[in-house]
């Protein structure tokens, strides 16, 4: 029986992090993901895990020592948001490319200048190419979901490669909301046992871990690290069919709402995609055909099974909480437009920047996009694919 | 306990192992062959090397002079990559999954050390992990083509602090790490050196992996392409350092100083000087200054530790 809870998204990852038992957790505070191991070194502190909690000194230490403790033969996890991610970025790539399971818990934030300590998405966006799985989170359930499914994903023969949880910060991570636990003994045995093949604790096979890699050698391995991000996508879905099993919610690469019959779309992650189911129902009772496609997988990118899902559209509207400042557009819109051109599929397709350091997403900014996506359904014509909205006119001009 | 070294190195096999890439004349290797013959047989070790000289030559794909367990992630953050590695021991081992005995050991230059790695060293010790982090000091950034570093000597010429008309070498003193890391309070903190039969470094490594807790050593390794000595010339350079008293031999052991050798006659400082390129400029006609200066420096440095000694071991 599942255990029905009340918790903001950061409890939520704070009660995986506990059922799940990892050997080793190193983190440093950082708003809003502060609360995660706060709450973590009081179950160390009470007994309630078997854990070695590592209070270091800064986030660059604590991606460090979760790398000596995952490749010591242990699991390891964090979190952090942000800044945090920026100053790990040196070793998330280092993670990634050692192929160790790592699990970490992103919560967003925009990342500095100027500081701004409310939630964008531009900390995940800066570690899109670094070689880690990345979910993203629409509400405290999910959180919970993803990071209960994670070390099944990342510790797979096939994949071995690090996994990141992403939730909105703030947003989610300090919202209480109703929530479903599945009971420890439960997810204890879903999550199984860490068996590494070679790992440097182990005395009867020492093992040399992080070479100099030089050019006869590193492009094999590179290619060794994407062929993993290949076999993830099958991975991914495998355990979320087990998951269903014990839990009965269902998890794919991402979710289609009300996208069969769907005219009009908007592409998005996080919690925004909340926002946008509420604007899609009621648009659907004034007869518009509105639909959402909520990204989960972020990496890898789904792009053959997103570009079918999107086909049949007559507009797009692809939403990025980061802007990518490169004059062309954000990330995520650029994942789509690939995806639907190497596809062969062509549907108008508009990019927003929006919600950056914590500016508000309303409703009605949602209602606005379709709008405009049903006038581009209308005209067929696309003027301007890179826009804003909840931005001050003036900034614009 | 009374121990024959010889024996020692004849009988304990080399846990480092020989056709690494290391120059020759470089004090690094044999100091990290002793070091690693401090461990016992039948302990397992697991090693992380932070980026620089030793990492890049001992361990290049699919080659390892290590036949420990060895890990490197990257330049700054060999203490706390090892800090991981002790704490998934620590965990494992009350969880009862393994039940071996490791030490973990780290190696870095005095650039990883001293400059980019100080902050992940600092935090490492504080923490407490039962870990040995050793300094190979240098004195300077020797893998990048021997760049200043804080280690580098008050007038040292190097690529970046060059001896040039207007500015003589290396404008500041040289960082002392060695107390920095006594103000930690460690358990166990030495500066040492491969001189008279690689005893005080034995010794000090024995101490300093088989004292509960986390211990420091600062171990002297000369460079010959950054100091500018003749490849055959290593001991020689190392007794000069200790004998003009530029490297004096002591260890802090639960706050308490004792310096380990005190040169009957303490040697001008000339004599560790003028076999080095790097000083060479020091010799020229009109800057005696210099060496006057420097002379300085070591005699109040070792002032400073004679006085340490003395305050520390009184009643």
């Amino acid at each position: 029986m599942s255990i029905r809870e009340r918790l903001s998204g950061n409890e939520a990852a704070a009660i995986a992090m506990k059922q799940i038992n990892p050997d080793v957790v190193a983190a440093f505070p950082i708003t809003p993901s502060t609360e995660i191991p706060q709450y973590f070194s009081t179950f160390v502190a009470n007994g309630s895990v078997d854990t070695e909690f590592v209070a270091v000194e800064s986030e660059h230490s604590a991606m460090s020592a979760c790398i000596g403790a995952e490749a010591a033969g242990s699991r390891a996890m964090t979190a952090t948001s942000a800044n945090g991610l920026s100053l790990m970025w040196e070793m998330i790539y280092i993670a990634s490319s050692l192929r160790l399971p790592i699990v970490l818990s992103l919560v967003n934030r925009a990342v500095s200048g100027p500081l701004n300590i409310h939630n964008d998405h531009s900390d995940a966006m800066g570690v899109r190419d670094s070689g880690w799985i990345m979910l993203f989170s629409e509400n405290n359930q999910e959180v919970y979901d993803n990071l209960i499914m994670a070390h099944k994903i990342a510790e797979n023969k096939d994949v071995k490669l690090p996994l990141m949880v992403c939730q909105d910060g703030f947003i989610t991570s300090h919202s209480i909301e109703n929530i479903e636990l599945e009971e420890d003994e439960k997810v204890k045995k879903f999550v199984g046992k860490y068996k590494p093949e070679h790992y440097l604790l182990n005395q009867q096979e020492p093992i040399s871990v992080g070479p100099l890699d030089l050019q006869a050698y590193l492009f094999e391995h590179k290619v060794q690290q994407a062929n993993a991000m290949k076999n993830a996508k099958k991975v991914i879905l495998e355990v979320a069919k087990n998951f269903e099993l014990m839990t009965g919610r269902k998890y794919g690469l991402f979710e289609e709402y009300k996208l069969d019959d769907a005219e009009v779309a908007i592409v998005c992650m996080n919690s925004t995609a909340g926002t946008t189911k509420y604007v899609v129902d009621a648009l659907r009772e004034k007869g518009i055909k509105a639909g959402l496609l909520k990204i989960r997988v972020y990496r890898p990118f789904p792009s053959e099974e997103v570009a079918k899902a999107l086909s049949h559209l007559k507009a797009i509207a692809v939403l990025d909480k980061s802007d990518s400042l490169n004059g062309a557009g954000g990330a995520l819109f650029e994942d789509v437009t690939s995806a639907m051109y190497v596809e062969k599929k062509y549907v108008p397709t508009v990019n927003y920047v929006y919600g950056i350091g914590g500016r508000d997403t309303k409703a009605d900014d949602i209602k606005n996009v379709y709008e405009d996506l049903l006038e581009i359904a209308k005209s067929g014509k696309v003027v301007n694919t890179y826009r804003y909205f909840g931005v001050r006119k003036e900034a614009q001009d | 306990m009374p121990y024959n070294l010889k024996e020692v190195v004849a009988n304990k096999p080399s846990r480092f192992t020989s056709g690494h890439r290391m120059c020759a004349g470089c004090g690094a290797p044999p100091a990290a062959r002793m070091i690693m013959r401090a461990l016992k047989p039948e302990d397992h070790a697991v090693i992380a090397g932070a980026t620089g000289c030793m990492e890049v030559s001992t361990f290049i794909y699919p080659y390892t002079s290590w036949t420990d367990s060895f890990i490197h992630t990257a330049f700054e953050c060999a203490a706390a990559t090892l800090s991981g590695a002790e704490a998934a021991y620590q965990s494992l081992k009350k969880q009862g999954k393994i039940d071996n005995t490791t030490k973990f050991i780290a190696f870095g230059g005095d650039g990883g050390t001293y400059d980019i790695g100080i902050q992940s060293l600092s935090g490492a010790m504080e923490r407490g992990h039962d870990m040995v982090y050793v300094c190979y000091d240098n004195g300077a950034y020797m893998n990048t083509g021997i760049q200043r570093s804080s280690a580098t000597p008050k007038f040292a010429d190097t690529t970046t602090s060059p001896a040039g008309k207007v500015i003589p070498g290396k404008m500041q003193s040289r960082k002392d790490l060695t107390k920095i890391m006594i103000g930690h309070h460690l358990p166990y903190v030495a500066q040492t050196i491969g001189y008279m039969n690689f005893k005080d470094l034995y010794e000090k490594s024995e101490k300093a992996i088989y004292t509960q807790g986390p211990a420091f050593l600062n171990v002297l390794t000369p460079c010959p392409r950054g100091w500018g000595y003749p490849t055959d010339t290593l001991m020689q350079i190392n007794k000069l350092a200790v004998e003009t008293c530029y490297w004096p031999l002591y260890e802090v052991i639960d706050g308490k100083y004792k310096i380990n050798y005190k040169p009957a006659k303490k040697l001008p400082i000339e004599e560790f000087l003028k076999p080095q390129k790097r000083f060479r400029h020091m010799f020229l006609p009109g800057n005696e200054w210099m060496i006057e200066e420097f002379q300085k420096e070591v005699d109040s440095r070792w002032q400073e530790l004679l006085n340490l000694e003395e305050i520390t071991n009184k009643e």
